[in-house]
């Protein structure tokens, strides 16, 4: 049995990186003894495999990982798989969604297209806010930067799928695509807020979408009624 | 009081490595908030002078966080070192040392209490009570401010930081932080006035030594001794013991913790489930503190240690347990309780495919390489072993009890069961030590090599050579350290030797840090001015590579009128006064001076658990005794059973429940 879980890393685990993550979900997976196949080999891994990469410091509440379980495995309650797994993981990381993964589905990384965050600072007005959303008008938009040592400078215009502030006016909210070279939320606040420093530019990713027939899907929609929209840690 | 997460966060997006900042591990204690708001509790603040990756692992650190976190008088949190990154943002946005656990600032805490297990961290020790809000100087603390303590085995010779500590705790740290707590809860209770009656007052708690309680005077300089050895250590009140015993507990069994250990976010440098199997070591290397200072044995029972693994295990879902103490394989039940993990794990409901029981400080036997065959899943890729001396003359000199046909059989047996690459631990510049000896070294490992050769073209040997820094408390510390030049030159002899050699390759530690450690290690408080001087010039993370400066050690020495010959180099003899000689593990000082002078005629001393005791003066001094799992010596270990076990099987020896002084019959 393949299993797609939907969950969220909120609060002070956003400093957490992806690597960290993927070791946090290992043990989780241990601590709630789910059956869990292996790979074969000297050493053998837990098959699991998780979506995009999160940036450290930003928050989610649409992260993916694919699950495997063993074959002799009993049947696994998919109900109350979401309270076991939020059990077994750290706070901040909690499962919100767990659903049956067919054969034939495409891997994380291939099925998404498009990523949806929202961005906010304590400097970042309405007005800022609406500023950022005149990228859409440009035709093209340079940005330079860096990967593995070698500098490019690259148009990044097609990334961004759409943006908008939100009905508060306090935060931005942008979709942009996954596909090709991905453009990253503080590549995005670079180009949006030029006079800020980028890491301070708070992000939380809310969905994320396989492409439908040209139309955004999203990957394992949120059971209706289930909020999971983050709290403001304070202590 | 609050949370300085607020201040904290937008600081964190600036940094390597954030999440050595955030706590939130499992095991850690939830936020009591109204119980740190409660005047009477005694809030400690256990601190680990190196990063979070080196010190969230530290056992002391958390077993003395549960125990005072399980008593309704005491709270504690976490706290390490921020890297220098993180100190500069701190710096610059005014904010104070905090807690990780629910980030409170270190002036909220009544102790700031420091883990120390080695010298070099000693600058960091002052960045971060500077960076709590304290006066770095002791004397300068008042009424409000924070008592700084320090425990952990570098706190065995606590003089070079006496004027920045108000405490130093001797030995194990179960008991005693009760009582530390008592002393201090009853200052706060009577409003936290006359902050000198408390120091008096925790002066008189077994194991905590007060410098401040103490006078150090020196004899004038003279052509023979132009510093001025100690002339006398004073009390300066009648209540003040005018020796300081260290403090252990009898039964390891009484002390099951941590019972919940802290699973880390992100990744440290012993990132697995440790379980303590037992303390204390008797094989008496001569060099090594940590078996001098944590006598006698006290075996954890066998039953116990199976019970913390599957409890860790499936509470933490860690897929790896390491086994610790100074001498795995020497557990006396070893056996069965590695057995009976594997057992329990194959007989759980849904058990782990890739669990894998580590055991670090492997002996030198094939024994012990069989028992790593059976633990070690996966890929047999690297086995280390620690033969410290490069010939069997030298191993009798620092009592490690090693013979070639030990190392030879283990590297064989490790070899012919798939292993391919070897790790060899060295000392250079040990006592009587000759260009022979190091030459040796490369000899053994040439040696080695060959051995492998027979059963894989991959065989490789690396030595892995560190500098001889002489500690208080063993027997080599009347010994002058070799110079930096000295050390230096012996690296380069092994380096240009192994290039001579197929398969071997050295590796080496910086000698100039090993010259640095040497001034700390054996300092008075003399030395607190220049570990002063080497922080107030940046020098901080001595322990690291990148950061480590010995340009700044020795200008602070020179700066204080203070040399690298006198404190470093420089023979003692018997007769001249020690700077911690008023502070004792227990161990008599003639015993201390007699194994000096057997370590030079090259006589080895046996393990005294099995054989007669030879009365070093810890058991006997403090009514307690080895403790073992069972009563059948370890298969394997020639040493100190004087029999040939490397085929393994029962050791027929009679246990000594109660040793007996040395010289009366068996």
């Amino acid at each position: 049995m393949k299993l797609r879980c939907r969950s969220t890393k909120l609060g002070k685990v956003r400093f957490t990186s992806h690597r960290d993550a993927a070791r946090i979900w290992e043990r989780a997976l241990r601590r709630a003894e789910l059956p869990v196949a292996a790979t074969e080999g000297f050493t053998p891994r837990p098959k699991i495999s998780f979506g995009l990469a999160l940036p450290t410091g930003a928050e989610s509440i649409a992260e993916y990982v694919d699950i495997e379980l063993r074959e002799d495995a009993a049947d696994v309650d998919l109900d109350a798989l979401p309270e076991r797994l939020s059990t077994a993981l750290p706070t901040g990381f909690d499962v919100l969604v767990v659903a049956e993964r067919h054969q034939g589905t495409a891997s994380l990384q291939e099925a998404v297209t498009s990523v949806t965050w929202e961005l906010w600072a304590p400097d970042l007005d309405r007005d800022a806010h609406i500023d950022a959303c005149r990228l859409l008008d440009a035709d093209v938009l340079e940005l330079e930067r860096e990967r593995k040592g070698k500098r490019s400078v690259d148009d990044v215009r097609p990334m961004i799928l759409e943006a908008q502030p939100t009905a508060t006016d306090d935060r931005l909210v942008i979709r942009l695509a996954t596909v090709g070279r991905a453009l990253r939320p503080a590549e995005f606040a670079r180009l949006a807020y030029p006079d800020l420093d980028p890491v301070l530019v708070r992000a939380l990713r809310t969905h994320q979408w396989i492409d439908c027939d040209g139309q955004p899907e999203e990957l394992l929609p949120l059971p209706a009624g289930l909020d999971a929209r983050p709290v403001e840690v304070l202590a | 009081m609050s949370t300085l997460w607020p201040r904290i966060e937008p600081l964190l997006a600036k940094v390597q490595k954030p999440a050595r900042y955030i706590g939130c591990e499992d095991g850690a204690t939830t936020p009591r908030h109204d119980k740190l708001d409660d005047g009477d509790t005694v809030a400690w603040l256990l601190a680990y002078p190196d990063t979070y990756e080196i010190g969230l692992p530290n056992q002391g650190l958390q077993i003395l966080y549960e125990i005072l976190n399980e008593r309704d008088d005491a709270v504690a949190e976490r706290t390490y070192a921020p890297w220098t990154d993180l100190l500069t943002e701190m710096r610059a946005a005014e904010v104070p040392l905090f807690s990780v656990d629910t980030h409170r600032s270190a002036a909220d805490f009544d102790v700031l209490a420091f883990n120390l297990s080695s010298e070099l961290v000693y600058t960091n020790v002052l960045e971060m009570i500077d960076l709590a809000g304290a006066p770095v100087h002791a004397a300068d603390r008042g009424d409000d401010d924070l008592v700084v303590i320090v425990g952990g085995h570098a706190a065995f010779n606590p003089e070079p930081l006496a004027d920045f500590i108000d405490a130093a705790v001797l030995g194990e740290g179960e008991e005693v932080v009760s009582e530390i707590t008592e002393v201090l809860g009853e200052w706060k209770r009577s409003g936290r006035t006359d902050r000198v009656d408390m120091l008096r007052r925790l002066a008189q708690v077994p194991g905590v030594y007060v410098p401040s309680m103490y006078e150090v005077t020196y004899h004038d300089p003279t052509d023979d001794d132009p510093i001025g050895a100690v002339a006398a250590v004073t009390p300066r009140h009648p209540d003040v013991p005018p020796t300081v015993d260290k403090r252990t507990v009898a039964d390891l069994g009484e002390w099951p913790y941590p019972k919940t250990p802290l699973v880390p976010l992100t990744e440290v440098v012993h990132d697995r489930l440790s379980v303590e199997v037992f303390r204390g070591c008797t094989r008496g290397c001569r060099f090594c503190q940590a078996g001098m200072i944590t006598r006698p044995v006290r075996e954890r029972p066998a039953e116990q240690v199976r019970t913390m693994v599957n409890d860790g295990l499936r509470r933490a879902g860690y897929d790896e347990v390491s086994l610790t103490s100074l001498s795995t394989a020497d557990f006396s039940d070893i056996e069965p309780v590695v057995k009976g993990i594997i057992a329990d794990n194959a007989a759980a409901e849904n058990s782990c495919d890739t669990l894998t029981i580590s055991l670090p400080s492997l002996r030198v036997d094939a024994f012990t390489v069989g028992l790593a065959g059976e633990v070690q899943t996966g890929r047999r890729s690297g086995l280390t072993f620690a033969p410290e001396g490069g010939s069997w003359r030298l191993r009798k000199v620092i009592n490690k009890l090693i013979t070639e046909e030990d190392l030879y059989g283990a590297v064989e047996s490790a070899f012919s069961q798939g292993w391919s690459r070897m790790k060899l631990y060295f000392l250079t510049g040990l006592p009587t030590e000759t260009d022979e000896d190091t030459l040796g070294i490369v000899e053994l490992a040439a040696n080695c090599v060959r051995i492998g050769k027979q059963y894989t073209n991959r065989a490789s040997v690396t030595v892995s050579l560190g500098g001889f820094v002489p500690k208080a408390h063993t027997p080599f510390q009347w010994f002058g350290q070799n110079t930096h030049e000295e050390l230096r030159r012996k690296i380069g002899l092994a380096k240009d030797a192994a290039k001579k050699a197929k398969g071997v390759q050295v590796k080496w530690h910086d000698a100039a840090a090993t010259t640095a450690e040497g001034i700390t290690s054996r300092g008075d408080r003399r030395i607190g001015a220049v570990i002063e001087r080497v922080w107030r010039n940046g020098g901080l993370f001595q322990e690291w590579g990148e950061h480590f400066d010995l340009s700044l050690w020795t200008e602070a020495m020179d700066a204080e009128g203070l040399s690298l010959d006198w404190y470093v180099y420089r023979h003692r003899d018997e007769h001249e006064i020690l700077p911690w000689e008023h502070l004792t593990a227990g161990l008599h000082k003639d015993f201390l001076w007699g194994d000096w002078q057997d370590s030079l005629a090259e006589a080895g001393v046996e393990d005294c658990r099995w054989t007669p005791c030879y009365d070093c003066g810890v058991c006997t001094g403090y009514g307690i005794e080895h403790v073992v799992a069972s009563p059948i010596a370890p298969a394997g270990g020639s040493q100190g059973t004087g029999q040939d076990l490397s085929r393994g099987g029962e050791v027929p020896v009679e246990i000594m429940r109660r040793p007996t002084p040395a010289g009366a019959s068996t």
